[in-house]
C-alpha cells in the first residue's frame, strides 16, 4: 500500500506491506534506527515515537496507519546540530546506561513535558511508565526529564524576564 | 554535574560518560542496527513438546515458500558434524535437535529467506512429526531412580550432571554434633531470567573468496566466542573475525553460545551470504541463559548468644537439559562456597548436586559471579532465621560473628581468601544512616497497633573478578583480561581492551584509569572494545570482572608506557633517568619543578626524538592474571510495609552502602548499584520462571515474566564505605553485581520480619501479593 508520512520534518512515499509495523517502516525502510525493538508485546516501549504529537509504541501499530500523519524519532530531538535540553539532562543525571531504552524514554519524556511542562515525580514516574529499563533503576532517569522541565521551563521563561527588565510585566 | 572531561588526574571525579552522545541521539549501533548488502534473515523453528520424539520433519513446503533460500535441520548439521556443540561448562548441547526434543522452544530447524517477514512466514511451514514423552520438571523427581533418562547422549545413565563439594565435612560435622543451637531452613532461589533490553543476536558473514567469517554478534565475551567458533567450525580463528558491537544490556544472558549462531554461521557459508539472526523476545525469555534455579537447605550450628561454629549446606542445582552454566570448568557451582559470607564460621560443608530436567538449558551468571547470588542470598536469610531462634537483633547478631578487619587476608573453611574488608564499619554506617533503632521503635509502635512493619539486614560478601589462573578458567581458557595502550604522537591515546562492555562506562572509567596514569585528560583517551580483529584476547565482561581483571590490565599497561616515557623525559630534562619524577601530571628533574615535561611533550619525542638505541613508539601490551579475586562487600536494610488487606508489599526506604575498593567514577558506580538494586527488586517481588508438569514454559515474555516500571520501582538511598583492595593495581574490587546479589536477602527478611509476629521464619521468592494475603489469611489476619 501506498503511505505518505511526515518523520522528523520530511515528507516520505513509501509502498509497505499492509502488515508492517510502523517501527520496521521506520527502521528498515528509513534508516532510522534510534527506534528500537525490546520486546514484541508493547511491554518495554523502547520503540515509543510520536505519532500526531502523542506517544505511541510504534511496535503496535501498522505503518499504513501512519499515513498523512506526523511523525517524531528520536532523531528529530536535535535541531540545527544542537542536542534538545531532555538529551542534555539524561548526559547529565547519568540517566542511561546500555542505551538501548533511551531513544523510548526520551521521547517519552519529551510527549510529557509537551503536555505537563512542570510534572512532579509522580507524574514522570507515570509518564515513563510504559517504557522498561534494566540498566538504571529509573531514579536517574526521573531526574533527567526532571532537570530538563525546568531548563525548559527556564528557557521560556528567558524573553518574559527581559520584558520584565523594562518594566512592563503583564504577569 | 558530570559531562565535562577535560581536568586532568580524573581517577575518583565523575566524569560524564564518553559513550552517551551516541546513545541519547539514537545512533548507537546495536546489532539489528546494521545490514550488509545481500542480507538474508534467519528464523528457527522451535519445539511446542518439553520431551518428545522427533518422528519426521518435512521441509518441503517451507522450502517453496517466497524468498526461501534454505532450510536447516539437525540431520543436515550431523551430516557437516555441526549436530552438537560444546557449552561453556563442558557439557554438549545440540544445534538442531536430532532424534528428540529436551524442552520447550528447543531449536529444531532453520529458515533461512530473503526477507525477516518470508523467513517467519516459511517457518509455519516446517511439518515436524513428534512422538510425546513423560516430561520430568522437577529436578528432585529427577534424581529419583525410576526416571526417565533424559540425556541418552551421556555415558552416565542418569540425570545427574555433577556432584560437587567443598570444606571439611568430618569437622564440620564434629561442631553440630555438639553445638547448642542448630537451626535449619529449606530455601529456593527460582528460576529467574536476565532479560537484557536487546534480545540476542547475530550476522554471520562468509565471504567465500578470501575464506574469512565476520561475526557480528550481541557478545559480552568476543573473544571466547571465537575460540568456542573456531573449535566448533574448524575454521582458522584468524579467519574469524568477532565484532560485538554496542549490546543493549546482557547481565550473562550474552555470554553463551546458542544454537542459532550456529545456525546462522552454517548458513551464510553455505549459501555465501550475511545472515541475520535476532530473537524475538520469548525466544530470549524461553530459551536462552536463565539463572539460579537453585533448591537448597542451609544448617547453622551455633552457641546460645548465637556465635556461629558451623555451616552444613545441601542444594540441588536444576540445569535444565543441557549444561551450559557459565561456570570455571575446575568447580561446577563453585563460587557457592561463598555461603560462608561475612562470617567467621570454623567450618563449613557445602554440596551441589547439578541436575538435567525438560528445560531450558543455562544458569548463567546473571549479575553474579557463578553463584555467589544463591550464595548470599541462602547465608543473609538463614542468619535472620538463627537470629530468631536465638533471640538476638539481626544487626548484632551480625556484628558478633563478622570477620575482623585485622583478619584479613581472611582464609575461608572453604578454601577462598578474602582480600580485605571492614564489615563493622560499613554496618555501622548504614545503622546510623537509616536511623536504625528509630525505625526499630516505630516498628514495636506499630505492632502494638497490629499493623506490619518490617526491616530487613543483609550484609553479603561478594566475590568478584574471575579471575586468577590457579583457580579460574573457561574450557580450559584461562581467565586473564589485556590492554593495549597506543600513545600517538600528540598525545591522543587508543585503548584496546580484551573485555566488551554493556552498559557499564568502561569507555570512561578506563579511559580515567588510563589517562590518570599517565597524566592525561579522559578527552585524550579512546577506549575500544569489542573487535577481535583489534583488540588483544580477553575473556570478556561478566561477573563484574572488568575491573577487577581488565582495569587492572589497563593500570598495568599504562605504567609500562609511563616506563619508557620516564626514560624519554630524562632524555628531553636532560637528566639520568633515577632524577626523574612523576607528578600525575607531568615529569620534572628532581628538585628543579620548572623544568617539566608532560606526556603530550614525550609523546612527541617517542616518535621524533627518542634517545640514542631506543625503539620509537609509545605503546604497550599487557596480559593480567590477577593474583587473587576482590571481595567487594556491603550492608543493605530494607524497610517494608505489608497492607493486610491486599497483601501488598511497599518498600518505603532502601539503603544500600557498598564497599567496593577504590572508586574510579562515583557518579557510574551509584548508576550500577541503582540498577542492580532494581533487578534484585524485581526478583524478591516479581520475577520467576514456572513449569507446568508438561514442562510449558509458564513465563515467555514481558506481559508474564514482569519486569518493574518506574512506578513500581522504590526510590534508593546509597552511601559507601573504601576499603581498597591490597592487591589491585588500584585498588578497585568492582561493583556491578553486588546490588542484584545482596537486595534479595534485604527485601526478603524485611517481609519476614513484618509477618515474624504470626510465626513465619521464610518466604520463598518471588514474594506476590497473593503469596503474603494467603499466608495472613493462614493466620487469621483478615484486616
Amino acid at each position: 500500500m501506498k503511505i505518505r508520512v511526515r518523520v522528523n520534518g520530511q515528507t516520505y512515499e513509501s509502498d509497505v506491506e499492509p502488515r508492517k509495523l510502523l517501527v520496521y517502516y521506520l527502521r528498515d525502510d528509513l534508516g532510522l534506527t534510534g527506534t528500537h525493538v525490546g520486546c514484541d508485546t508493547t511491554s518495554c516501549g523502547a520503540c515509543t515515537v510520536l505519532l500526531d504529537g502523542k506517544a505511541v509504541k510504534s511496535c503496535t501499530v501498522l505503518a499504513v496507519q501512519a499515513n498523512g500523519c506526523d511523525v517524531m524519532t528520536v532523531e528529530g530531538l536535535e535541531r540545527d546540530g544542537q542536542l534538545h535540553p531532555l538529551q542534555t539532562a539524561f548526559w547529565e543525571e547519568h540517566g542511561l546506561q546500555c542505551g538501548y531504552c533511551t531513544p523510548g524514554m526520551l521521547m517519552s519524556g519529551y510527549a510529557l513535558l509537551q503536555t505537563n511542562p512542570h510534572p512532579s515525580e509522580e507524574e514522570i514516574r507515570r509518564g515513563i511508565s510504559g517504557n522498561l529499563c534494566r540498566c538504571t533503576g529509573y531514579m536517574n532517569i526521573v531526574k533527567a526529564i526532571r532537570s530538563a522541565a525546568v531548563k525548559l521551563a527556564d528557557a521560556s521563561a528567558e524573553p518574559s524576564k527581559e520584558v520584565a527588565a523594562s518594566g512592563s510585566s503583564s504577569d | 554535574m558530570a559531562v565535562r572531561q577535560t581536568e586532568l588526574r580524573p581517577l575518583g571525579k565523575s566524569v560524564g560518560r564518553k559513550e552517551d552522545p551516541r546513545f541519547i541521539r539514537g545512533k548507537g549501533r546495536y546489532l539489528d542496527d546494521i545490514s550488509l548488502p545481500g542480507m538474508l534473515y534467519m528464523c528457527l523453528v522451535r519445539s511446542p513438546y518439553a520431551h518428545a520424539r522427533i518422528k519426521s520433519i518435512d521441509t518441503s513446503a517451507a522450502l517453496q515458500a517466497p524468498g526461501v533460500k534454505l532450510v536447516i535441520t539437525g540431520e543436515d548439521l550431523a551430516a557437516m558434524n555441526l549436530a552438537w556443540m560444546p557449552t561453556m561448562a563442558n557439557d554438549q548441547q545440540m544445534v538442531l535437535a536430532t532424534g528428540k526434543v529436551l524442552f520447550q522452544y528447543q531449536e529444531v530447524a532453520a529458515v533461512i529467506a530473503e526477507t525477516r517477514e518470508q523467513a517467519e512466514d516459511a517457518a509455519q511451514l516446517v511439518y515436524v512429526e513428534y512422538e510425546p514423552l513423560p516430561v520430568v520438571v522437577d529436578p528432585f523427581k529427577a534424581l529419583e531412580s525410576d526416571a526417565p533418562i533424559l540425556r541418552e547422549d551421556r555415558e552416565q545413565k542418569s540425570n545427574l550432571i555433577f556432584h560437587w563439594e567443598a570444606g571439611d565435612k568430618e569437622a564440620t560435622e564434629e561442631l553440630f554434633r555438639n553445638a547448642p543451637v542448630v537451626v535449619k531452613q529449606d530455601v529456593r532461589f527460582p528460576r529467574v531470567h536476565p532479560s537484557p533490553l536487546e534480545p540476542c543476536g547475530c550476522i554471520a558473514d562468509y565471504n567465500s573468496a578470501t575464506g574469512k567469517l565476520t561475526w557480528y554478534v550481541t557478545s559480552q565475551a568476543p573473544h571466547a566466542h571465537r575460540t568456542v567458533l573456531s573449535l566448533v567450525s574448524g575454521l582458522p580463528e584468524h579467519q574469524i573475525r568477532v565484532i560485538s558491537p554496542d549490546v543493549g544490556g546482557g547481565f550473562g544472558n550474552k555470554v553463551p553460545v546458542y544454537p542459532g549462531y550456529v545456525c546462522a554461521i552454517v548458513a551464510s557459508l553455505k549459501l555465501g551470504k550475511p545472515v541475520k539472526w535476532i530473537e524475538t523476545r520469548t525466544e530470549n525469555t524461553t530459551s536462552t541463559g536463565f539463572a539460579r534455579d537453585y533448591h537448597m537447605t542451609a544448617e547453622i550450628a551455633a552457641e546460645e548468644d548465637g556465635r556461629v561454629l558451623a555451616l552444613r549446606v545441601k542444594t540441588i542445582a536444576d540445569h535444565g537439559a543441557f549444561d551450559a552454566a557459565a561456570d570455571p570448568s575446575k568447580f561446577p557451582a563453585g563460587l557457592f562456597s561463598i555461603v560462608t559470607g561475612s562470617y567467621d564460621f570454623k567450618e563449613a560443608f557445602v554440596e551441589v548436586d547439578g541436575v538435567y530436567t525438560n528445560k531450558a538449558p543455562g544458569g548463567v551468571a546473571y549479575r553474579c559471579s557463578f553463584r555467589v547470588t544463591e550464595a548470599a542470598y541462602l547465608i543473609e536469610r538463614v542468619m535472620d532465621v538463627l537470629a530468631r531462634r536465638v533471640g538476638v537483633d539481626p544487626a548484632e547478631l551480625r556484628r558478633r560473628n563478622f570477620i575482623r578487619k585485622e583478619q584479613f587476608p581472611y582464609k575461608s573453611p572453604t578454601g577462598w581468601t578474602y582480600d580485605s574488608g571492614d564489615y563493622e564499619k560499613t554496618l555501622a554506617l548504614a545503622l546510623e544512616k537509616i536511623g536504625y533503632e528509630q525505625l526499630r521503635k516505630e516498628q514495636a509502635e506499630k505492632r502494638a497497633r497490629g499493623e506490619l512493619m518490617g526491616i530487613g539486614i543483609s550484609t553479603f560478601t561478594e566475590v568478584v573478578g574471575a579471575g586468577p589462573s590457579h583457580t579460574f578458567d573457561i574450557m580450559g581458557i584461562k581467565m586473564f583480561d589485556s590492554a593495549q595502550i597506543r600513545v600517538h604522537p600528540t598525545g591522543k591515546v587508543i585503548a584496546r581492551l580484551g573485555v566488551r562492555h554493556q552498559g557499564q562506562g568502561h569507555e570512561t572509567t578506563f579511559a580515567q584509569i588510563i589517562a590518570e596514569e599517565l597524566g592525561l585528560s579522559t578527552d585524550d583517551v579512546i577506549v575500544e572494545e569489542g573487535d577481535t580483529d583489534t583488540a588483544p584476547y580477553g575473556l570478556g565482561t561478566y561477573a563484574s570482572r572488568s575491573t577487577p581483571t581488565a582495569g587492572g590490565a589497563a593500570a598495568l599497561c599504562a605504567r609500562r608506557i609511563r616506563e619508557k616515557a620516564k626514560k624519554i623525559a630524562a632524555h628531553l630534562l636532560e637528566v639520568g633517568e633515577d632524577d626523574v619524577v612523576f607528578d600525575g601530571v607531568g615529569f620534572s628533574a628532581k628538585g628543579l619543578a620548572s623544568r617539566t615535561v608532560t606526556m603530550k611533550d614525550i609523546a612527541f619525542a617517542a616518535y621524533t626524538n627518542v634517545p640514542e638505541g631506543m625503539e620509537p613508539g609509545l605503546e604497550a601490551t599487557y596480559y593480567y592474571d590477577p593474583p587473587n579475586l576482590t571481595f567487594p562487600h556491603g550492608a543493605y536494610i530494607a524497610v517494608v510495609d505489608i497492607d493486610k488487606g491486599t497483601g501488598a508489599v511497599k518498600v518505603r526506604r532502601f539503603l544500600a552502602v557498598d564497599d567496593c575498593g577504590t572508586v574510579i567514577n562515583p557518579m557510574i558506580v551509584e548508576g550500577q548499584v541503582h540498577g542492580g538494586l532494581t533487578e534484585g527488586f524485581a526478583i524478591a517481588f516479581m520475577q520467576d520462571i514456572p513449569f507446568d508438569e508438561d514442562g510449558n514454559c509458564l513465563a515467555t515474555n514481558w506481559m508474564d515474566y514482569l519486569v518493574p516500571t518506574a512506578l513500581d520501582t522504590p526510590k534508593w538511598e546509597t552511601d559507601r564505605t573504601v576499603t581498597p583492595s591490597p592487591h589491585h593495581p588500584i585498588g578497585a574490587k568492582g561493583v556491578g553485581e553486588s546490588p542484584n546479589v545482596g537486595s534479595p536477602a534485604a527485601f526478603v527478611n524485611a517481609v519476614v520480619d513484618a509477618l515474624a509476629p504470626l510465626g513465619v521464619e521464610h518466604i520463598d521468592m518471588p514474594i506476590y501479593p497473593w503469596k503474603v494475603w494467603k499466608i495472613l489469611r493462614e493466620h487469621g489476619v483478615t484486616e
